[in-house]
């Protein structure tokens, strides 16, 4: 027995670097057993009291929980140093929890709501024209956000492009300058004041005080989506390598031409990623729409005249103007929802697989 | 050599000697006695070439112009709102600004509320992305944070309105009992859970995503040799973070706040959908009066609105376009300043 002990204490004892530390596995541990903790309150308070177990509340109070016992266990065994050092890192993981609670709770909740409706075939060929309860569609709306957006990315793309390629490949001195810091500046434009933006400017030029029209929008969402095209593709053509423009030069190809068959067909990956998540970003504003397009429960093919719903303006006004069967206008809102997340995130996946199979791959 | 760096590498081109000189207008400073030194030369310019930097340029300027008319068009539809009776306007206010106060006192306090919220959970995961998680999967972190940013604001509306305002409503029913005595949770409690708290709470999860990435580029241009310095006299990881990054981050990071609190000040849809409004200045957190903002006002009224008062609510579109533009335009002053990075992508 005690020929057996010897030999391992005087490891013990040797090994300075490890002593009076926690070890690795211990963080995980702890996080695990206060989540059970809690997990197991919550089922207790709920089995009691008969209300609905909330997972969200457990796992939330049982992160802030293992973040004290972290605290005093490495206060106790590491020291002071070691002890703050541990806080700040499970208080910085507990931030990132954080964040990802609403994400998963709005995503849960739109997928549970909305796929009743949105798995309904109905939905997608009825439009709300003449429907008063139940059933009904959101046909008019996505035709609705299909034209306007498209009309918005005619608008930007080539505008935002350009100006990225002036910015990167000519643009030099105070005029530069300005558009660069202008175009930082118009990224944080409340989307709202587009719209009224676009609103007035139709309404003086058309006098027409009461303005609804689907171009309209399109040339609100231009407003938003112009900074972003121009940033994501400036940023792309600077990744561009010079001695690919020097190569060009070299062999007596003008600039531009060297700009249009060499540049751009190297960032093209790049570029078409960063349309993507603008259209991304401006296929969901809502608030535009609402002022400048306007709303109706009919389609309407023509972006020149009469008001035109979108999928956005749908969700707000299904929810907003309920009529008497409020369930099924609210069950039409989170399908309209659900749709509309769906789209955002396939565009979302669309960028990020557009700029991982395409790029070109450079020698490195 | 001004010449030959304006123009890039494309000054190369224009040494061609065998070419025959047509254009007049090429800046050719070379001298015949200087055949050797060539420099000074700017590339030929084609005709082609002019169209198509011109294009390019015109591209640039018509942002500057769209910029502009934002600005000239809504000056010019809100000049009737300021000229008119402010008795025909929403709830006769005796002026125009009795009209538009409570609506920018609202506008600043749940832009406030949700920036105040949003910076310590934002920092963390900054960190968190740019210090503390595995390199392999900080860059996976990154793109599950920016689809909170992908979700569009009627999404969030809902959100608010048919999960956290009714999650919500018990902890606002405690705090009104036991904090009652404190100013910002005077009862009467809020019977819905639409307060200016719960907006405030979806907007600071709304404006995490622009505050991260910001923070987490600034914090991740600290110099390595500061980290490692600090690391290799001991110091804890924490105290490496203390000493190192945040202090050469500490400019992007109010910058970044300001983006955050640009984005907040204009969110519409969430404000329009969740809260239960009132004319009020009121700071109380939890009650069922509560102060309208900018954004929420125009989206409620304008569908409905005619005559002068839609150019009122333009005119409040003008303010609130004044109060982003400000706060943007010192925030991407202050990031420009240090280095090149924006939130925009």
């Amino acid at each position: 027995m005690t020929t057996a002990t010897t030999p391992r204490e005087a490891i013990g004892t040797s090994h300075t670097l490890t002593t009076g530390h926690l070890p690795r596995w211990s963080p995980f541990v702890l996080l695990g057993l206060s989540w059970l903790v809690f997990i197991g309150v919550f089922l207790l308070t709920a089995a009691s009291s008969k209300s609905e177990f909330n997972l969200v509340g457990a796992l939330f109070l049982g992160t802030v929980f293992f973040d004290i016992v972290i605290f005093v266990v490495s206060y106790l065994v590491e020291g002071v140093r070691q002890a703050k050092n541990r806080l700040v890192t499970s208080l910085v993981s507990t931030a990132f929890i954080i964040a990802l609670l609403p994400l998963i709770s709005l995503v849960y909740t739109v997928t549970l709501k909305g796929a009743d409706r949105a798995l309904d075939l109905s939905f997608f060929t009825n439009s709300m024209r003449n429907v008063t309860g139940a059933g009904g569609g959101a046909l008019h709306a996505i035709i609705g956000t299909l034209e306007i957006t498209a009309m918005a990315t005619v608008i930007s793309v080539p505008v935002g492009l350009l100006a990225a390629i002036y910015l990167v490949e000519y643009g030099r001195g105070a005029l530069a300058r300005s558009i660069t810091f202008f175009v930082d500046v118009m990224t944080g434009i409340p989307s709202i004041v587009a719209g009224l933006f676009a609103f007035a400017m139709f309404a003086l030029l058309f006098s027409d005080p009461g303005i609804r029209f689907g171009f309209g929008g399109s040339i609100a969402l231009s407003v938003l989506m112009i900074p972003v095209v121009v940033r994501s593709s400036e940023e792309m053509l600077k990744l561009v390598p010079n001695e690919l423009r020097e190569a060009s030069y070299a062999l007596g190809v003008p600039k531009w031409l060297t700009i249009v068959k060499i540049v751009i067909p190297t960032s093209i990956a790049g570029i078409t990623t960063g349309i993507t998540l603008a259209i991304a970003r401006v296929i969901g504003e809502t608030a535009p729409l609402l002022l400048i397009a306007g709303f109706t429960a009919s389609v309407n093919y023509d972006l020149f005249s009469e008001r035109m719903m979108s999928l956005p303006v749908f969700v707000y006004t299904q929810y907003a103007y309920p009529g008497t069967d409020a369930q099924a206008y609210l069950d039409r809102a989170w399908a309209g929802a659900l749709v509309l997340i769906a789209i955002v995130m396939v565009l979302n996946l669309v960028a990020r697989l557009i700029a991982k199979i395409f790029s070109p791959k450079l020698g490195r | 050599m001004l010449a030959a760096r304006q123009t890039g590498f494309g000054a190369v081109i224009g040494s061609n000697r065998t070419r025959p000189q047509r254009f007049s207008n090429r800046r050719i400073t070379e001298k015949p006695s200087m055949t050797k030194t060539v420099a000074r030369v700017s590339a030929r310019q084609r005709p082609a070439d002019r169209i198509f930097s011109g294009t390019t340029m015109g591209a640039g300027i018509l942002i500057l112009v769209a910029l502009a008319a934002v600005a000239i068009f809504l000056v010019a539809e809100s000049l009737p709102a300021f000229l008119a009776n402010p008795k025909e306007l929403k709830g006769s206010p005796s002026s125009f600004w009795e009209y538009v106060g409570p609506l920018v006192f609202g506008t600043i306090w749940a832009a406030a509320l949700a920036l105040a919220m949003a910076m310590p959970v934002a920092i963390g995961i900054a960190l968190f992305i740019s210090h503390y998680a595995p390199r392999r999967i900080a860059q996976v972190l990154g793109y599950i944070i920016d689809l909170l940013a992908a979700v569009p604001s009627v999404v969030f509306g809902l959100w608010g309105i048919g999960v956290l305002a009714p999650f919500i409503r018990p902890f606002y029913d405690g705090l009104v009992q036991n904090f009652g005595w404190f100013p910002l949770f005077t009862g009467p409690v809020s019977g819905t859970g639409k307060t200016i708290l719960t907006v405030a709470i979806v907007l600071a999860v709304m404006i995490l995503p622009i505050i991260t990435a910001v923070s987490r580029e600034v914090f991740l241009q600290t110099p390595r040799l500061h980290e490692e310095a600090a690391l290799a006299l001991g110091a804890t990881r924490w105290e490496m973070i203390q000493i190192a990054v945040l202090p050469f981050g500490r400019p992007g990071v109010i910058s970044a706040a300001m983006l955050g609190l640009g984005r907040a000040l204009g969110e519409t849809m969430v404000v329009a959908m969740v809260l239960s409004p009132a004319v009020v200045y009121s700071f109380v957190l939890t009650g069922s009066a509560n102060p309208l903002t900018i954004a929420g006002n125009i989206a409620l009224n304008f569908p409905e609105a005619s005559g002068v008062a839609v150019n009122a609510l333009i005119a409040t579109g003008l303010i609130l376009f004044v109060i982003t533009l400000v706060i943007n335009s010192v925030a991407r002053y202050v990031i420009n300043r240090r280095k090149a990075f924006s939130g925009a992508n």
